[in-house]
């Protein structure tokens, strides 16, 4: 850092009028030189490695806090009726029309790793399980939000009924449209956490994830993976379609 | 500190104006404010909250994901140094030697003088629209830091959030908090650029001590 330049030990308050013009051209001078390093920090640090490395490794000390902070018996804010949001957005990495359609005669949901039972559920045994509903806040990773009602099993029910190692580390889903995800056990017993079936009291249309959705009102609306075609309980982490590209994995809300 | 600027003074001629600590959290504090402020931007511009977006190349991140990496590593420095800072200041007593007394009259005042063209600067001793920008600009980013915590963890901390009117409201807040330390820094880095000596006591720590009484 240069010194600057040796100002006359003179009252600023009547300054001349050369004192002004050469204050103003460091002024100028400076405030390019600060934009300039605004510049640098934009392009060529976040190509280096390095950098990428402790960015990286940042989001991994996040997912251990967000788990600390994480707390099982708190409950997400709910709302009446009114403040559902219509139309609920769509939003997927795919334009709607491309949502998959899933056959309801054919469709069974695969279950694999640390599960006893793991005979595949068809739609209607689906539907036999008790059923619940719930007017939450969906947080979507962009920044937006919307309200919207959805109805199904608590997705601890679930995988009771279905003899899952409760002790694992993790959750992981495989989707129709090729998506995939994985949650914390703690987030999967939440009591909010629902395997839902049906949007604003209808069969889940398509375009939510048709035939269904894990709706988890206390994570980002990414980690709330469409179309489930198959669950797996395991320990080793099985990451996610975003998460793989940068989005924090844990993503609480 | 008042003791120690006049030990200082007398031993070199020297006129201590920022102590260590203050000087280092202020420069910590710039890199995790710009770190901040450019992820933030890309942040916000993926789902705008306002008619506008921010220009890319003053974003840091280049997307989404990246962004919100840099976004929240850098939130850690700013709060630990942030702390630090806040920590000091109080128990140093620096901040009730540096922000007080403090009047809204003093304030107007100086204000309605600097705005005609007469500012007082005497290095080390901050004047009331200082105190009040400085004091103030402190307050925004606790704000800030909240605001931020409340988007964040919007059920975790979800009593923090309804305090803003929940995540909705905590979004405006964070933005308005955003463009009120982006206004200060336009402003303070404008100001150092017009009085260049005060930017070397924030490096130093000193400034040459004026030969007769007091600058003004």
């Amino acid at each position: 850092m240069k010194n600057p330049p040796q100002q006359p030990d003179r009252s600023l308050v009547a300054p001349t009028r050369e004192i002004v013009a050469l204050e103003r051209r460091l002024f100028f001078k400076q405030g390019l030189s600060l934009g300039a390093l605004t510049l640098l920090s934009g392009c060529d640090i976040t190509d280096a490695d390095a950098v990428q490395k402790v960015l990286w490794s940042m989001s991994r000390w996040n997912d251990r806090v967000q788990a600390a902070i994480f707390d099982p018996g708190k409950l997400a804010p709910t709302y009446p009726e009114s403040a559902i949001t219509r139309p609920f957005p769509f939003n997927a990495f795919y334009p709607e029309a491309q949502a998959p359609r899933v056959d309801p005669a054919t469709y069974q949901l695969e279950l694999g790793g640390l599960i006893r039972e793991r005979a595949p559920w068809t739609l209607e045994q689906l539907y036999a399980l008790p059923q619940t509903s719930q007017i939450t806040r969906h947080i979507c990773v962009e920044g937006w939000s919307a309200i919207g009602k959805w109805g199904g099993v608590t997705f601890r029910t679930f995988l009771e009924r279905a003899g899952a190692d409760l002790t694992a580390k993790y959750v992981g889903f495989k989707c129709a449209d090729d998506y995939y995800s994985s949650i914390d056990m703690a987030t999967a017993l939440h009591p909010q956490t629902l395997l839902a079936f049906r949007f604003a009291d209808q069969i889940l249309p398509a375009a939510y994830g048709f035939p269904m959705k894990l709706r988890i009102p206390t994570k980002l609306g990414f980690k709330n993976p469409k179309h489930i075609a198959a669950v797996f309980v395991t320990n080793d982490y099985p990451g996610g379609y975003w998460e793989d590209q940068g989005y924090n994995w844990f993503s609480g809300s | 500190m008042a003791e120690q600027r006049d030990v200082a003074a007398a031993a070199g001629g020297k006129l201590a104006v920022h102590p260590l600590p203050v000087r280092i959290t202020h420069w910590v504090n710039v890199l995790a404010m710009l770190i901040m402020i450019a992820s933030g931007w890309r942040i916000y511009n993926a789902s705008p909250l306002f008619g506008f977006k921010f220009p890319r190349d003053l974003t840091l991140g280049g997307w989404l994901g990246g962004a919100l990496q840099w976004h929240f590593a850098a939130m850690w420095l700013l709060a630990l140094n942030g702390l630090v800072y806040l920590s000091y200041g109080v128990l140093s007593r620096h901040f009730k030697a540096s922000f007080l007394p403090l009047t809204p009259q003093s304030v107007w005042r100086e204000l309605s003088n600097a705005l005609r063209g007469r500012i007082v600067h005497e290095l080390g001793v901050y004047n009331a629209v200082q105190r009040a920008a400085y004091a103030g600009v402190i307050v925004v980013i606790i704000a800030l830091v909240l605001s931020g915590l409340a988007i964040w963890k919007p059920v975790q901390f979800q009593e923090l959030a309804a305090l803003m009117g929940g995540y909705e409201g905590a979004r405006i807040v964070h933005f308005a908090a955003m463009t009120l330390v982006v206004l200060f820094i336009l402003v303070h880095v404008a100001m150092v650029a017009l009085v260049p000596r005060t930017l070397l006591p924030m490096l130093t720590g000193y400034a040459k001590r004026p030969e007769h009484g007091q600058e003004s």
